[in-house]
């Protein structure tokens, strides 16, 4: 494999189950730009079967846009470019499509080992299918019986701080051997072993020969350490193995990529936590990722990264699972137009069996981005859930995703974040029209000075800056009295009361200093409370205080709750005309 | 732009793999003639494993000494009673096996048992001949006549003579419809939103029941049900697109399969056959977006509506709700024209 860092021109295509998506960096005076995207259907599943065919078709898409020549009349990517300037010099590959995965986690303790097993399972796109610990309450022969029909692509297995437990992990190593052997051979799954470094070489010594195994440092080597970075590498190139057997089209594609093909859940979170390094470290940077497949979030505080990838909730095919979780009703309350519980069950069904289509109507729109909400809002209470006291103050915010990236007007995208995950404090809040985060993560395996310098160029677009006090007062009290000097001379005051959505007058791309007076024990921002004055620089929605209140409750009168909507639904723009 | 066909047709070459997921027994041979719920092949799936430790139950010091005592092999066929392992002298012990069952593995002293299995069958889907053997994993059938892809199924396969209730393609099945003549027929009927319906049909009972849409809140009755149902167009009231209504409605009293078996990850569709005996021509599974094809729309307010394919914009188009999508222009009826995204827009051939 060759490093990218001499490159000039770059490849990247991510497959995902509805979108193959092609972007094509290179260098322009002296540093990388992204220069186009292709965009074509998926062929990983339905009728193809063979991810190479949405691969040609998107880069003929950069072909038609560029009009530079990236394949040969044979439709093969040409490596390295030529001397007339067709082809590129390096080529890179990540996904999310396919089938999920199906993971068993395994582990001694329910609350330290086997939960950061788990943590460690939310890392790719897989379901949890089984868990099994010391607690659990089957006889030997009924856990085999489950690992057998579990049918699992990957099984987990952590356990035993370093100098700790070592039989209990044996008599599991113990359980997986006896239970694979008894599945056929070209279906066992891949072990990866994230327990007690001592027994590693025990481990794999005895499921060798079965059965792929993987060792990776222990996740947990102390009762309150956890230490998943190495693992979750690990994990991620076992499921991107896994998945080349499965579609055709992976290995021919990776065998001419300069990087490890990679999860795109993986790349994503590699920006996330390059940016944390970046941004205020005490709190951080979310990416949002709200695909057809699945949603990640990734939070990346201080270079350490929490990966949430969650493959219950997407935007296509599985979209009715959301519905094993939230009601119909929960997701109409976010519509703002009469329409009834059964239209949006309809609706979600039948979106799941043609997950590439796109709303025609106002209403539908409404009810694909009032399912994004209800995602977002379910997503970022399990996260929460999963990593304790994981704050949702972010000093800068990342969207991807079709809904989010494809809303007609970039409030609809706030809106969604707002609505959804309902941050506290003060955010940058980005857009990644392109979804070339994952594709700067990919490329970023070899080339780290890529990513930076596509990223500098502006390729994100900004969304604006948010302000979401924390206040316990009653709607309508004012909690905030902000100061605003424009820098380009003259100011304003504008006063916010609890329960409002409020857009200050300041315009996309125009500089001010706000000074803020939190008013009745208002608390600006829980990650920085001594913050009162911070400069802003307005986005294409401006500015925007949400201090609805969190958790905010919508009216349950049907009209009161219609006319807040529509009013919330009406543009930065529109408010300030 | 390539796009996915759905076939409609009158008369088409068919040719389907029916294979199991995993190694099994094909029962059938090429040149047989088969119907649509005949089994092609069979599996067993192993559902229940009795481990039975021989050091513990020899009384051993440790469980490397096993391997010397145990009298079996994997693969072994036992009887409930049968001995698996002894130790020598004239007071021997022993393990023997607890249930019937087959030794899968022996490993580390411990014997695993299977003692319960479960039986997987893939049945032939429709009727036709077999033309080739897959070894251990099932066959490819072939005929020729009328086919319908439909968008969801319910899993089950059958067939039975065809008798078409849907006065109209926006027609709603309603309990007092399924008369007890109907009993042993596939029924073609149009939107069906209420449960009662569906139980009245497995009481009948019918072997199939073909239907333009169905509300989503009988999606896990569906599923429950014995008989197939299959859905032409989805969920919500949705009327049967018209080439579909055309051939079925035409079709009454005739042979018709039912295949309601729907797994995207795998490309199975669910699909209706009526053998006709003449000879067809393979259709094509995707194509070119181009002018002049015969389109399906996707979407409210154009779900299921068949149209004609005008043109493929060039670039990026704006849809009333300000989406931006590659799209075409489609002739929807004599005075009406739609900008369409062409992800929502299915080939029909």
């Amino acid at each position: 494999m060759t490093s990218l860092v001499d490159a000039e021109s770059v490849l990247s295509i991510d497959i995902g189950s509805v979108t193959t998506r092609a972007l094509l960096f290179d260098v322009v005076e002296g540093q990388y730009h992204f220069i186009a995207a292709g965009v074509a259907p998926s062929t990983a599943g339905m009728a193809y079967h063979d991810i190479r065919q949405g691969f040609q078709m998107a880069v003929k898409r950069i072909q038609e846009t560029t009009g530079r020549t990236l394949l040969s009349e044979d439709n093969q990517l040409i490596l390295p470019s030529q001397p007339d300037s067709s082809g590129v010099d390096r080529f890179a590959l990540s996904f999310s499509a396919g089938d999920d995965f199906h993971l068993v986690v395994m582990g001694l303790l329910s609350d330290v080992s086997l939960e950061s097993a788990e943590r460690l399972a939310a890392s790719t796109y897989g379901v949890v299918v089984d868990r099994i610990g010391l607690t659990d309450t089957r006889r030997r022969e009924e856990q085999i019986d489950a690992l057998v029909k579990a049918h699992p692509d990957m099984i987990i297995l952590a356990g035993g701080t370093e100098k700790g437990a070592t039989r209990s992990v044996l008599k599991q190593v113990e359980l997986i051997s006896l239970a694979c052997k008894l599945m056929p051979p070209d279906s066992r799954p891949t072990v990866i072993y994230c327990g007690n470094n001592a027994i590693s070489k025990r481990v794999q010594e005895t499921l060798e020969g079965d059965m792929v195994v993987g060792l990776a440092p222990n996740i947990r080597p102390d009762i309150d350490l956890e230490d998943l970075p190495p693992a979750r590498s690990m994990v991620s190139r076992a499921a991107a193995k896994i998945r080349a057997r499965q579609i055709s089209g992976f290995n021919e594609l990776a065998s001419i990529a300069s990087v490890p093909l990679t999860p795109g859940a993986s790349a994503f979170g590699r920006i996330v936590r390059f940016l944390s390094q970046v941004y205020d470290p005490s709190k951080g940077v979310l990416g949002i990722d709200l695909g057809a497949e699945a949603i990640t979030l990734a939070v990346g505080r201080a270079g350490a990264l929490n990966l949430n990838v969650n493959r219950s909730f997407g935007m296509g095919a599985n979209l009715p699972s959301l519905l094993k979780t939230v009601r119909p009703e929960d997701i109409l309350r976010w519509i703002p137009y009469p329409l009834s519980a059964a239209d949006v069950r309809d609706y979600i069904y039948q979106k799941s069996l043609y997950p590439a289509s796109l709303p025609l109507t106002n209403e539908t729109l409404a009810i694909e981005q009032a399912a994004a909400r209800a995602i977002l809002e379910v997503s970022t209470q399990q996260m929460q859930d999963r990593w304790t006291n994981s704050s949702l103050s972010f000093d800068l915010i990342i969207l991807n995703g079709g809904v989010l990236a494809y809303a007609p007007h970039p409030w609809q995208s706030m809106r969604m974040l707002l609505d959804g995950v309902q941050p506290v404090g003060i955010s940058t809040c980005l857009l990644d029209p392109y979804g070339i985060t994952q594709a700067l993560g990919t490329v970023a395996a070899n080339n780290t000075v890529l990513p930076v310098q596509v990223i500098d160029s502006g390729i994100y677009r900004n969304l604006g800056t948010i302000i979401a006090p924390v206040s316990e007062s009653r709607p309508g009290t004012p909690i905030l009295r902000i100061k605003i000097t424009f820098a380009e001379g003259g100011g304003t005051e504008v006063e916010v009361k609890q329960g409002s959505l409020v857009s200050l007058p300041i315009g996309n791309g125009q500089s001010a200093s706000l000074t803020i007076t939190p008013l009745h024990n208002t608390v600006i921002d829980p990650a920085r409370l001594t913050l009162r004055s911070f400069k802003v620089i307005g986005g294409l929605c401006g500015v925007v205080v949400d201090a609805r209140g969190r958790p905010f409750a919508l009216p349950k009168e049907n009209a009161k709750r219609l006319e807040i909507l529509n009013q919330w639904a009406n543009t930065p723009q529109e408010r300030m005309a | 732009m390539l796009g996915i066909v759905t076939h409609i047709l009158p008369l088409t070459y068919i040719r389907r793999a029916r294979l199991l997921p995993v190694a099994g027994q094909v029962l059938v041979r090429s040149g047989q003639r088969v119907s649509s719920s005949d089994t092609v092949a069979q599996a067993s799936l192993p559902s229940k494993h009795l481990v039975l430790d021989i050091r513990s139950g020899l009384g051993l010091a440790r469980a490397s000494d096993a391997a010397q005592y145990i009298i079996r092999h994997e693969g072994d066929v036992l009887t409930k009673g049968d001995v698996i392992a002894q130790t020598n002298g004239l007071i021997a012990r022993m393990v023997r096996a607890p249930a019937d069952g087959e030794i899968r593995t022996i490993s580390g002293g411990k014997v695993a048992l299977r003692v319960q299995v479960t039986a997987l069958e893939i049945k032939a889907g429709f009727s036709g001949i077999v033309t080739e053997i897959i070894p251990e994993r099932g066959a490819m059938i072939e005929t020729n006549g009328m086919l319908l892809q439909g968008a969801w199924g319910n899993g089950k396969i059958d067939n039975g003579m065809l008798e078409v209730l849907a006065k109209s393609p926006e027609d709603v099945l309603t309990r007092d419809k399924l008369e007890v003549s109907l009993r042993g027929s596939v029924v073609l009927a149009g939107h069906c939103a209420s449960a009662d319906v569906l139980q009245s049909a497995a009481e009948l009972p019918l072997r199939g029941l073909i239907l333009a849409s169905m509300s989503s809140d009988l999606v896990d009755l569906a599923g429950k049900m014995e008989y197939p149902i299959f859905l032409l167009e989805g969920f919500g009231k949705i009327p049967m697109n018209s080439r579909a209504y055309s051939l079925l409605s035409n079709s009454e009293k005739r042979d018709t399969s039912v295949n309601a078996t729907f797994a995207p990850s795998t490309g199975e569709r669910p699909e209706i056959i009526i053998p006709v005996p003449s000879n067809g021509d393979p259709a094509p599974e995707t194509d070119e977006f181009r002018p002049n094809q015969t389109v399906r729309i996707q979407g409210k307010p154009y779900n299921g509506i068949i149209g004609k394919l005008i043109r493929v914009h060039p670039g990026l188009a704006t849809l009333p709700n300000g989406v931006r999508a590659y799209a075409a222009d489609i002739q929807v009826d004599m005075d009406t024209r739609v900008v369409i995204p062409l992800t929502n827009l299915e080939i029909i051939e």
